[in-house]
């Protein structure tokens, strides 16, 4: 069972962070905006330069390569992009199994880009994203752009991926009312200073 | 074979033409007049210290008045490369990748068809060298100024989907393939679309100007063919150059788009 580690991390002269989330724990981030959530999953997924190191069930991001860690840190930004002109064409295995449960049907995979809803989008980019197993998930408010049931339904999605594969999970929510249902733990951040509280 | 010499009036008149069309352009607030001037000024200026350079080295033949010619002309070709982007590289790069790109492609193209398809001795005769290589910057330079630019807007505009690729998995290659490929495409239209118009629509302008001085309008021909292959090689090499290398600095070692590397 993986855990993620993250040691000293700092992007664009923040206050290093250091914060631990256990195999199948889910930590919710939590702070004003501007405080540097979206800025810490982007830093943990490589994505823009910094320093510090985190580690993958004992496994350094530095012994591999920047992709390879990236498969293995699944990061889901707010907004999803998408470059082919159906949906299925953006899917290396098309996996069936959450398919149902994120409220789909078979049919998506011909579906046109263009003519997806904003919350179709952000369900199917969650289903993009879990296709390729990343033994981590990092979230950036994955259901802002979702109505009430659609919310439950990644919310159960995400939960039962957690538990199934032990994945260690950072989730970032502005709404208290899911923090409350989803996370085992907070971690809060300040504007320039950051810290965790249990 | 004689060539008709132009008196200065001949140019007096075709210069007034242009003086025309400055002054119309003021008269309807076109406000193109002035560059248009200044462009004719400078046509006027430095074509006419061009001849008494050539002249001086046709005079003076040896291998280092040409190399320092063709550096001249080279560095000026990497210069217009860059003021051409809205947003070059930092630093050397934005420089450097243009007139790497092209120092590979039209150097070595026009030293090829000096050794072997012309055949000229010395090969590094100015009468050949320079005017070839002078058309091949001059192509390759359009090229690679069109490709890199394309490039640059379209990495700044899709920034997003670049990293939304990258996030998946996909490595610096594949995230800008499409992109890059697109830029390539771009920077190599212009001769594709000259060889396809050539002795159609328009007459090329070397073979228009040895067809005047005299030679047969077979040999000229000849010529214009040869020259418009090494023109599509030597763009094509330097355009897919210039996109691979600036295509490379865009990310770092980490696979991560880096635009603070782009100036503004």
């Amino acid at each position: 069972m993986p855990d993620l580690d993250i040691k000293r991390l700092q992007a664009f002269g923040r206050d290093p962070i250091d914060v631990h989330v256990g195999a199948g724990e889910c930590l919710c981030v939590v702070g004003p905006s501007g405080s540097g959530k979206s800025l810490l999953l982007r830093a943990i997924a490589d994505l823009d330069p910094n320093r510090g190191d985190v580690f993958l069930d004992g496994r350094s991001r530095n012994e591999m390569s920047a992709p390879t860690w990236r498969r293995l840190v699944g990061f889901l930004p707010t907004e999803s992009r998408w470059w082919f002109e159906t949906v299925g064409e953006h899917f290396d295995e098309r996996r069936a199994d959450d398919l149902a449960d994120l409220g789909f049907a078979e049919d998506v995979w011909d579906w046109q880009i263009h003519r997806l809803s904003t919350g179709e989008r952000q369900r199917l980019a969650l289903l993009r994203l879990m296709a390729h197993r990343p033994k981590a998930l990092l979230l950036d408010e994955p259901t802002a752009s979702l109505d009430e049931d659609n919310k439950r339904r990644v919310e159960t999605v995400i939960a039962r991926y957690r538990k199934d594969l032990g994945a260690p999970v950072l989730w970032v929510s502005h709404e208290p009312a899911q923090i409350e249902r989803v996370s085992n733990r907070r971690f809060h951040i300040e504007t320039r200073p950051a810290e965790a509280e249990s | 074979m004689s060539v008709i010499a132009l008196t200065p009036l001949d140019l007096a008149i075709a210069a007034s033409l242009v003086l025309v069309l400055a002054l119309i352009s003021w008269r309807t607030r076109l406000g193109i007049g002035r560059q248009l001037v200044i462009g004719a000024l400078r046509t006027a200026v430095q074509l006419s210290l061009l001849g008494l350079v050539l002249k001086f080295i046709f005079d003076n033949e040896a291998w280092w008045w040409t190399t320092l010619v063709a550096s001249i002309m080279l560095l000026a070709a990497g210069r217009e490369v860059m003021a051409r982007q809205k947003r070059p590289l930092r630093g050397w790069w934005g420089f450097g990748v243009g007139t790497t790109s092209m120092m590979v492609s039209s150097f070595g193209v026009t030293f090829l068809g000096l050794r072997t398809m012309i055949g000229v001795e010395p090969w590094y005769d100015p009468q050949y060298a320079i005017p070839l290589l002078g058309m091949l910057l001059g192509n390759t330079m359009t090229g690679v100024a069109l490709g890199v630019d394309r490039l640059l807007q379209s990495v700044i505009r899709e920034k997003e989907t670049i990293e939304q690729r990258l996030l998946l998995g996909q490595d610096r290659t594949e995230a800008l393939l499409a992109l890059s490929r697109e830029a390539i495409r771009a920077g190599l239209i212009p001769i594709v679309n000259a060889m396809a118009a050539a002795g159609l629509v328009s007459l090329p302008g070397m073979m228009t100007g040895q067809i005047l001085a005299g030679s047969p309008p077979t040999e000229a021909v000849k010529y214009q063919i040869l020259i418009m292959f090494l023109i599509a090689a030597g763009t094509g090499l330097g355009v897919i150059c210039s996109v691979r290398l600036t295509a490379r600095r865009l990310f770092d070692e980490r696979h991560r788009l880096r635009l603070d590397r782009l100036a503004g």
